[in-house]
């Protein structure tokens, strides 16, 4: 359903590309997981964080992280950019095994992942342009170039007016929209949130969740969803995100013909894999932990 | 074991590999281990910096801009350390050297003083202060911040990024603001001869001129390189590793000034020895 009417209302805006999805969801690459972690084991100190976890993460899904604080949650995408390494494990991205790669390979690896941090992570000595180009300035890319793929990713998170702004005048949200925008540029095939709401008003929350919603379905991105507020949960894995007629971007339920398999649900627990699954499956699950993180009693 | 770990070396740089079943008390109680530790993390990003000198990207600009910030920034404290350093050590000699009716060597003296030692030493104390803090208490708050993590997750490597252009900018700057330094304490010296001790000013002129050797300015030069050294790859480690919040940040610029002062001090004394030995100056 989505597939056509992406492919048909793209007017949306001159500047914005969409997946072809209906070649995508035929391509057989897609059946191999973007991202994949097999046994992964990991601890601090005597503490462990992630003992045998395994999971895998397909072409333009999203799997929501759940857990406690300090459940390791930000670890898991930590592990995925390689910016700390399992004691034990294998770390998978797109097919190519990243566990036992130095410095200068993971770099090559993490051109195609952008990462949204908890509290934006902006680079405070510079303008929100330079931080939204930071990745081509990298590159080398020719000036005409950046600036267009800069005002893009901003009109893209609503922002293009603070391309200006230094981020010490941004409020919370606006920072996060702009560490969003940063991670996007560049096309990344994987974009990693990293509680992108946390601390956020809910109507920027809604915001921010909507902008996931918009990559995932309309730009076929995978994603990771780091959070442990259940209102994230449920906009992502009820909600999806088609073009209308006029060529807007609109909001719609699944409701109780349509079920989301786009979507999937990983609950950290003791450092185990708790919960995989639907949120349906989460919702009517009988376990007294997983009720009481869901439920609150 | 995280904690500390210098957050580009992805948990694979240090000690604790070794030792991990001991970890981490007591590990982190035994000052020897610990001092272990740390040394092998400033080697690793020693020896990461100059293997990244090999290849591109190379930020000139930023090298430039840290030039600037580190060479005109701190010109005035330098230029005031070295002219009333130069000041009072012919007030302090002055007497003494008339006592042995040795005053026409007073230049002499303060220039030695000045450009085998002072200079390069105050110097080097001066920026370790000013820049070493700053360099620590930038690269900290970024660690803190997310902000190194971002760089990495951006693929950019902080090492080529942030520490390679600061510690060739003091490399290249402190032997500059060393030379300044002992130029304004010749001036210094010579106002306090003439003007509290009545001193002919080409009477002291002519003994700094017969009290400085070529092998005395190579030995003035080639001592700030390695302060310079020292203070960046210090500074940027003790920035790079901060941890514990704005707290921490605290902790690493004190550690990081205190740390690159004795080691510039204590680098003094082996550096003066070697020069001693190598060009032949500082015997009678």
């Amino acid at each position: 359903m989505l597939v056509d009417e992406a492919n048909s209302a793209l007017p949306l805006s001159d500047d914005i590309e969409f997946t072809d999805m209906k070649e995508a969801v035929d391509s057989p690459d897609r059946v191999a997981p973007v991202i994949e972690f097999r046994d992964v084991c990991l601890s601090f100190d005597e503490k462990v964080i992630l003992n045998g976890i395994s999971f895998s993460v397909r072409r333009g899904e999203t799997k929501i992280i759940l857990g406690r604080s300090g459940g390791g949650k930000s670890t898991v995408i930590r592990l995925i950019l390689g910016l700390i390494k399992p004691d034990s494990g294998r770390i998978l991205i797109d097919g190519e095994d990243i566990t036992d790669h130095d410095e200068p390979a993971l770099m090559t690896v993490r051109q195609k992942m952008g990462m949204v941090f908890q509290e934006g992570a902006l680079f405070d000595s510079l303008p929100v342009y330079e931080n939204v180009a930071y990745r081509l300035r990298e590159q080398g890319v020719e000036e005409d170039e950046v600036e267009a793929e800069v005002r893009r990713m901003l009109r893209f998170v609503a922002l293009e007016d603070a391309i200006e702004k230094m981020p010490s005048e941004l409020s919370g949200g606006m920072r996060r929209r702009v560490g969003i925008a940063r991670a996007l540029v560049g096309d990344p095939e994987i974009v990693l949130f990293d509680e992108p709401t946390a601390g956020l008003d809910p109507p920027t929350a809604r915001t921010i969740c909507e902008l996931a919603i918009k990559l995932r379905d309309l730009h076929d991105v995978s994603s990771i969803f780091v959070t442990h507020e259940m209102n994230n949960l449920r906009y992502l894995s009820s909600e999806y995100a088609v073009i209308d007629e006029g060529g807007e971007v609109r909001f719609e339920k699944e409701g109780e013909r349509l079920c989301m398999i786009n979507t999937e649900i990983l609950m950290l627990r003791d450092g185990k894999v708790g919960f995989e699954g639907k949120d349906e499956e989460l919702l009517r699950s009988e376990d007294p932990y997983i009720r009481t993180f869901v439920h609150g009693k | 074991m995280a904690a500390i770990c210098l957050p580009f070396c992805a948990g694979r740089c240090n000690l604790t590999l070794f030792f991990k079943e001991a970890l981490p008390t007591r590990f982190l109680m035994n000052p020897l281990l610990r001092f272990i530790a740390e040394l092998q993390d400033v080697s690793l990003l020693l020896w990461r910096s100059i293997v990244s000198l090999r290849h591109g990207p190379r930020y000139f600009a930023e090298t430039l801009r840290q030039m600037d910030m580190i060479g005109v920034g701190s010109l005035p404290i330098v230029l005031l350390t070295g002219f009333f350093t130069g000041g009072v050590l012919v007030l302090q000699t002055y007497p003494t050297l008339e006592y042995y009716s040795l005053q026409n060597e007073s230049g002499r003296s303060v220039a030695t003083s000045l450009i085998r030692e002072l200079g390069p030493v105050l110097s080097a104390l001066m920026v370790s202060g000013r820049i070493g803090s700053a360099i620590a208490a930038e690269l900290g708050s970024m660690v803190v911040s997310q902000q190194i993590e971002a760089m990495r997750a951006l693929g950019t490597d902080p090492i080529r990024k942030l520490v390679v252009p600061r510690i060739t900018a003091l490399i290249m700057m402190l032997p500059l603001l060393t030379v300044a330094a002992d130029i304004f304490g010749l001036i210094g010296g010579g106002i306090v001869a003439n003007y509290i001790y009545g001193q002919d000013i080409h009477v002291f002129s002519e003994s700094v001129r017969n009290g400085i050797s070529t092998k005395d300015i190579i030995a003035g030069m080639v001592k700030p390189i390695f302060f310079g050294f020292i203070i960046g790859l210090v500074a940027c480690h003790k920035g790079l590793s901060t941890s514990g919040g704005t707290v921490g940040v605290g902790r690493s610029v004190t550690n990081s000034v205190v740390t690159a002062s004795i080691w510039v001090i204590i680098f003094d004394f082996f550096l003066a020895k070697a020069l001693q030995y190598l060009l032949d100056i500082g015997r009678i």
